[in-house]
C-alpha cells in the first residue's frame, strides 16, 4: 500500500514489512508497514490523524494518549504491529457526528486547555477514566491524569473540566435510564 | 475561587469561552508537525557526544550512500554558503553546524535529510566524526580562572571566556546607605538552569518555491516577524520573497523566540533540494540545546535599620550564557531587566554588577516566562527580604507591608531608574493574607513546630515589569519594540483585525477580539484574529515578555478607536447631522440628546461602502492602520503566598496551599487571565522543587529527559486559590496590563521562601534550589546543596 510516503519501509529485501488491520475510531484501516513503525506515527504520518502528538521521547508526557480497546496507552510507546486486530480511538473519533463528546465540551466551558498539545490525549485519559469511575473523586481525577503532562493549565481547570464532564454524563445516563 | 475587589464594568470584557477551543478539542490545531506538503523531505540532526573538542574530520559518505538520504549538510557545506555562523539576538554568533569544535554537548555538527523521519535518523547512525577532546568549562564559576580553556577563540583576538560586564544603579550612594545601615544581610544564591520545555518542541517545514523564487517556513516561532527580516538579512533573500508562518503552537514559554540550527539547516536544505524539508526535534534535542533560563548566580546584600525600614540593595551576578551568547533581550540590557530588583519596596539605593561568560553548555537565558530576567530580580530581592526578616526576628508578612510603596508614590522611580506606572500594593497584600488565613496559619505553624513538625510559610510580594518597549530605549537587534495593527470591517459589519504578535496558548483569538467588542461594540464573535503569518499580518516583535496585551493590545485599542471616529464621519453623512455633534455608546453613533436617531456601527459599515455621499477627504470603506509605540512598561504585581508540609524523614515537600492575588489592571478575560496565573504557578512548583539542567564535570548534560528534568504533574499541583485587584496602568489606552509571566516571576520565591521556614527549627535560612527530597535531606543534615558561591 502506497499508504504511508513519509514513513515508507526499508527496501523489502532489507527489512520485511508486516501488514496489520486496525478498528481505528471504528473504521478498519490496513496497512503495510516497518515492524519498528509506533503506533503514535502510524497515526499521524500514515493516518493524518494528527490529533495525537507526541510531546517527549521517554514515555513521561502522554500527549500521544489514545485509547487502546478501551484502555489508555502510550502511543509512542507501542509498536504500530502490536495494535494489530486491536480497536483504537483517537481524539477524531471521540466527537459524533455533529456532537462534542462531554469531556471535550467540559474542556472548552472550563478553560482546561491553551495551548491545546495536550488536550486530546488529556481528553481520551480523562475518558477512559470516566468510563470506568463515573463518579470520581478530584483526588481519582489527578491520579488518573498523572501520566499526562500539562505545560499551560497547572491542572486545576483541567480537573474541573473532568469533574463538570462526570456530572454531566452522570445527568445523561440517568435519563437515560429513566 | 476568586475573590475580587473592584472590578469596572465592560461592554466586551469578561469571561468569554474561547474561540480557540473549537479546533484544539477535536484534535483540528494545526502544528508544525502536522504540516505535510508533496515531496516534502525529513531532516534530522547529528549532535556531538563532546562538550568541547575540535573536530578533526567528519566522513559522511555512508550516510550519503543510504538508499534514502537525499543530502548530508555540514559545516563545509554552510561555510560555502557563508551560513556556518549564524547571528544572535545578543549581536553575538553562533555555530549553525560546527566547522571548528564543538562547543557544547549536543551542539549540531550534521544534518541529514531524507525521505522518511527513520531512515534519516538511520543515517545519522552512519556518520563518523573523529572528535579530539578539550578541556571542559563546566562551572560557571571557573570560567574566568587563568586557565581556563578559551572556548570562543573562533572570536577575534579572545583570549578568556568574559562575554560582558554591565551595571546599573548608583554605586556610590548605595556604598553610602550600607555604611550607615543597622543590619546588613548577604546570602549567595543560585538560581539554577532550568529548561522552558514546551509539550512541543521545535521544528520547521521550509519549502523553497524555485519557481517564483519565494521562501516559505511554517515554524514554531513567537515572533514571526523578526525571524523573517532575520532570514533575509542573513540568507541575502529579499523579504518579500520570504514568509514565516507560525501555525498553532503547542506552548513556547520563550523557548521559540529565537532562530536555531535546525530552522536554517531546514531552509538550506530546501534550496538544495528544491523539495519542502520538515524538521522536528524531539524531547532530548529541546532540553539540550534549545534556550533554556536562568543560571545566575547572585550574591546580594540587603541594609536596613533596626526597625525594619529597607535602605537599599546591592548584588553581583555571574551570568553562565553558555557557549554562544544567545539570550534574547533589547539590545541595551545584556542582563535584560535584572535591574529592577528593588521589587516592590522603597528604598534609598541599590547597585548591580553582572558578569556574563562563556561556558561549555547550550545558549540561551532569557526564556521561561521571565520577562528578562525579572525571574532573577523578584527571587533575589524575595529571599533577601526573608533573610532580612529572619535576622531581625519579625514576620516577613509585617516586612513587607512595612517597606511596600504606597499608592501616592506612582509613578514611582525606582533606585536603578525604572518608573512604575500604578500600585495599591497594600491593598492586595493585605487580601492575600486575608484569604490564607494568615494568623491561623502562623498559629498553626507553632503549634506544629511544638510537636516537631515542620510546616513552613512562605511569601513573595513581586512587581513585574512588561510590555517591553518603548523604542527610543529597547530594540532587539535594531527593531524597535512597537506592535502594529490592522482592523478592516466587512460591509455586513463582521471585522478582521490582523495584530503582529503570536499566541502559543494565551488565547489571543479571544481576548483581541473581545477588545474590537469592547471599543466597537461588533460582537467578539463577528471578529476574526489574523496573526502568524508575516504575508497577512502588520510588521511587529511578537509574543514574550507578556508584552501582547501593553504593546499589541494596545495598539488593537487604538486602531479600533481610529474605526470609531472614521465611523462618526460616515454616521454624520447618514443622520445629516455635525460629526462633533455625534456621540458614542454601546456600539452606535447618535445625535447628541437623541439616543433614538443613532445608527449602528454595523448600518454605518455597509455605508461606508456604499454609495452614501461622504465629507470631502472621507475616503469610504471602514478600515484603519496603526502602530504603537509604548510609552513606558507596565508594572503588573502580585502577593502569593505558599504553604508547605516537609517530611523531616525524607526531605520531601508538599505544596498544600498556594494563595495567588494578581493585579494586572483591568482584566479584558478574567478566565484567561487565571488560566495564565495557574500555569505560571505550576511553573513556581517545578522550578522550586523539581527542576534543574545540572552538569558533569566532562560537561555532560543530567538532565537531558523527563526522566530527568522533572515537570510538575496533577499530583504536585494543589487547588491554587485566586484573588484579584485591579489598579489601572494609566497610560494604557485600555488601563490594561501584562500578567502571563507574573506568576512563573513570582511563585518559586513564595514556595522557596515557604521551605525554608519551615526548616527553620534547623536553623536553616537559605537553601538553593530545586529543593529536591535529596536536597532538603542534605539541608536537615546541615550540609546545604550549595553555599559556596563566592564572585570576587
Amino acid at each position: 500500500m502506497a499508504l504511508f510516503e513519509e514513513i515508507a519501509p526499508e527496501p523489502a529485501d532489507t527489512v520485511p514489512v508486516r501488514r496489520v488491520t486496525i478498528s481505528v475510531n471504528g473504521e478498519r484501516r490496513t496497512a503495510d508497514i516497518e515492524p519498528r513503525l509506533l503506533l503514535a506515527h502510524l497515526l499521524r504520518q500514515g493516518l493524518r490523524l494528527t490529533g495525537t502528538h507526541t510531546g517527549c521521547d521517554t514515555t513521561n508526557c502522554g500527549a500521544c494518549t489514545v485509547l487502546f480497546d478501551g484502555k489508555p496507552i502510550k502511543s509512542c510507546t507501542m509498536l504500530a504491529v502490536q495494535a494489530d486486530g486491536h480497536e483504537i480511538t483517537t481524539v477524531e473519533g471521540l466527537s459524533g457526528a455533529s456532537e462534542l463528546h462531554p469531556v471535550q465540551e467540559a474542556f472548552k466551558d472550563c478553560h482546561g486547555l491553551q495551548c491545546g498539545f495536550c488536550t486530546p490525549g488529556m481528553m481520551l485519559t480523562a475518558k477512559a477514566l470516566l468510563d470506568e469511575t463515573p463518579d470520581p473523586s478530584e483526588d481519582d481525577v489527578r491520579w488518573a491524569l498523572s501520566g499526562n503532562l500539562c505545560r499551560c493549565t497547572g491542572y486545576q481547570n483541567i480537573v474541573k473540566s473532568v469533574l463538570s464532564a462526570a456530572q454531566k454524563l452522570q445527568g445523561q445516563s440517568a435519563a437515560d435510564g429513566s | 475561587m476568586t475573590h475580587t475587589a473592584g472590578t469596572p464594568r465592560h461592554h466586551g470584557f469578561g469571561p468569554m469561552r474561547r474561540k480557540e477551543d473549537a479546533r484544539f478539542i477535536r484534535g483540528r490545531g494545526k502544528y508544525v508537525d502536522d504540516i505535510k506538503l508533496p515531496g516534502m523531505l525529513h531532516g534530522a540532526i547529528l549532535h556531538s557526544p563532546h562538550a568541547h573538542a575540535r573536530i578533526r574530520s567528519i566522513d559522511v559518505g555512508a550516510a550519503e550512500a543510504h538508499p534514502k538520504v537525499k543530502a548530508v549538510i555540514t559545516g563545509e557545506t554552510l561555510e560555502a554558503m557563508n551560513l556556518a555562523w549564524m547571528p544572535t539576538l545578543s549581536n553575538d554568533v553562533q555555530a549553525v553546524l560546527a566547522t571548528d569544535k564543538v562547543r557544547f554537548q549536543g551542539q549540531e555538527v550534521a544534518f541529514v535529510i531524507a525521505e522518511d523521519h527513520y531512515s534519516a535518523r538511520d543515517a545519522l547512525e552512519l556518520i563518523d566524526v573523529d572528535y579530539d577532546p578539550l578541556p571542559v568549562v563546566s562551572d560557571a564559576r571557573t570560567a574566568m580562572d587563568e586557565d581556563a580553556p578559551v572556548i570562543r577563540d573562533d572570536l577575534e583576538g579572545r583570549k578568556d571566556n568574559h562575554i560582558f560586564d554591565w551595571e546599573a544603579g548608583d554605586r556610590a550612594r548605595t556604598e553610602e546607605v550600607f555604611a550607615v545601615a543597622d543590619v546588613v544581610v548577604s546570602q549567595d544564591m543560585l538560581y539554577p538552569r532550568v529548561h522552558p520545555a514546551p509539550l512541543e518542541t521545535c521544528g520547521i517545514v521550509a519549502d523553497m518555491d524555485k519557481v517564483t523564487g519565494k521562501l516559505t517556513v511554517w515554524a514554531t516561532t513567537q515572533a514571526p516577524h523578526a525571524h523573517r527580516t532575520l532570514y533575509a538579512l542573513v540568507a541575502g533573500l529579499p523579504e518579500h520573497k520570504i514568509r514565516v508562518i507560525s501555525p498553532d503552537i503547542g506552548g513556547g514559554f520563550g523557548n521559540k523566540v529565537g532562530i536555531y540550527p535546525g530552522y536554517v539547516c531546514s531552509i538550506v536544505g530546501s534550496i538544495l533540494t528544491g523539495r519542502p524539508v520538515k524538521w522536528v526535534e524531539d524531547r532530548s534535542e529541546n532540553l539540550m540545546t534549545t534556550s533554556f533560563a536562568r543560571d545566575y548566580h547572585m550574591s546580594g546584600s540587603i541594609a536596613a535599620t533596626r526597625d525594619g525600614k529597607v535602605l537599599g540593595v546591592r548584588v553581583k551576578t555571574l551570568a553562565d550564557h553558555g557557549a554562544f551568547n544567545g539570550s534574547a533581550q533589547p539590545t541595551k540590557f545584556p542582563a535584560g531587566f535584572f535591574h529592577v530588583f528593588t521589587g516592590s519596596y522603597d528604598m534609598q539605593a541599590a547597585h548591580c554588577e553582572v558578569t556574563g561568560v562563556y561556558t561549555n553548555k547550550a545558549p540561551g537565558g532569557v526564556a521561561y516566562a521571565c520577562s528578562f530576567r525579572i525571574t532573577e530580580a523578584v527571587y533575589l530581592v524575595e529571599r533577601l527580604m526573608d533573610l532580612l526578616a529572619a535576622e531581625l526576628d519579625v514576620d516577613p508578612a509585617e516586612l513587607r507591608m512595612k517597606n511596600l510603596l504606597q499608592p501616592e508614590q506612582f509613578p514611582y522611580t525606582c533606585a536603578t531608574g525604572w518608573e512604575y506606572d500604578s500600585g495599591d500594593y497594600a491593598t492586595t497584600l493585605r487580601l492575600a493574607l486575608e484569604m490564607a488565613g494568615y494568623e491561623a496559619l502562623r498559629k498553626e505553624q507553632a503549634e506544629k513546630r511544638a510537636r516537631g513538625e515542620l510546616m513552613g510559610i512562605g511569601i513573595s510580594f513581586f512587581t513585574e515589569a512588561v510590555g517591553a518597549g518603548p523604542r527610543k530605549h529597547m530594540d532587539i537587534l535594531g527593531f524597535g519594540m512597537a506592535d502594529g495593527a490592522e482592523l478592516r470591517v466587512h460591509p455586513t459589519g463582521k471585522a478582521v483585525l490582523r495584530i503582529s504578535v503570536q499566541t502559543q496558548g494565551q488565547g489571543h483569538e479571544t481576548t483581541f477580539a473581545q477588545i474590537v467588542a469592547e471599543e466597537l461594540g461588533i460582537p467578539a464573535d463577528d471578529v476574526e484574529v489574523v496573526h502568524g503569518d508575516t504575508d497577512q499580518t502588520p510588521f511587529g516583535l511578537g509574543t514574550y515578555g507578556s508584552r501582547s496585551t501593553p504593546v499589541s493590545g494596545a495598539a488593537t485599542a487604538v486602531v479600533t478607536r481610529k474605526v470609531r471616529e472614521r465611523a462618526r464621519l460616515v454616521a454624520g453623512a447618514m443622520l445629516e447631522a455635525d460629526p462633533g455633534d455625534l456621540e458614542w455608546s454601546e456600539g452606535r453613533w447618535f445625535v447628541r440628546g437623541d439616543p433614538n436617531s443613532g445608527v449602528t456601527i454595523q448600518e454605518i459599515a455597509m455605508a461606508a461602502h456604499g454609495s452614501v455621499e461622504l465629507p470631502e477627504g472621507v475616503e469610504g470603506h471602514l478600515d484603519a492602520t496603526t502602530v504603537y509605540n509604548p510609552p513606558n512598561l507596565t508594572y503588573p504585581y502580585g502577593a502569593y503566598i505558599c504553604v508547605v508540609d516537609v517530611d523531616a524523614g525524607t526531605g520531601k515537600v508538599s505544596v498544600r496551599r498556594i494563595i495567588a492575588v494578581d493585579d494586572c489592571g483591568v482584566r479584558i478575560n478574567p478566565m484567561i487571565v487565571e488560566g495564565q496565573v495557574h500555569g505560571g504557578l505550576a511553573d513556581g512548583i517545578g522550578m522550586a522543587l523539581m527542576q534543574v539542567m545540572a552538569f558533569d564535570e566532562d560537561g555532560n548534560h543530567l538532565g537531558a529527559s523527563f526522566m530527568d528534568y522533572l515537570l510538575p504533574t496533577s499530583m504536585e499541583c494543589p487547588s491554587w486559590e485566586l484573588g484579584a485587584t485591579v489598579t489601572p496602568s494609566p497610560h494604557h489606552p485600555l488601563g490594561a496590563k501584562g500578567v502571563g509571566e507574573s506568576a512563573t516571576v513570582g511563585s518559586p520565591p513564595a514556595v522557596v521562601n515557604a521551605v525554608v521556614d519551615a526548616l527553620k527549627p534547623y536553623g536553616v535560612r537559605h537553601a538553593d534550589i530545586p529543593l529536591t527530597p535529596a536536597n532538603v535531606w542534605r539541608t536537615l543534615q546541615g550540609r546545604p546543596f550549595r553555599t559556596d558561591l563566592a564572585i570576587t
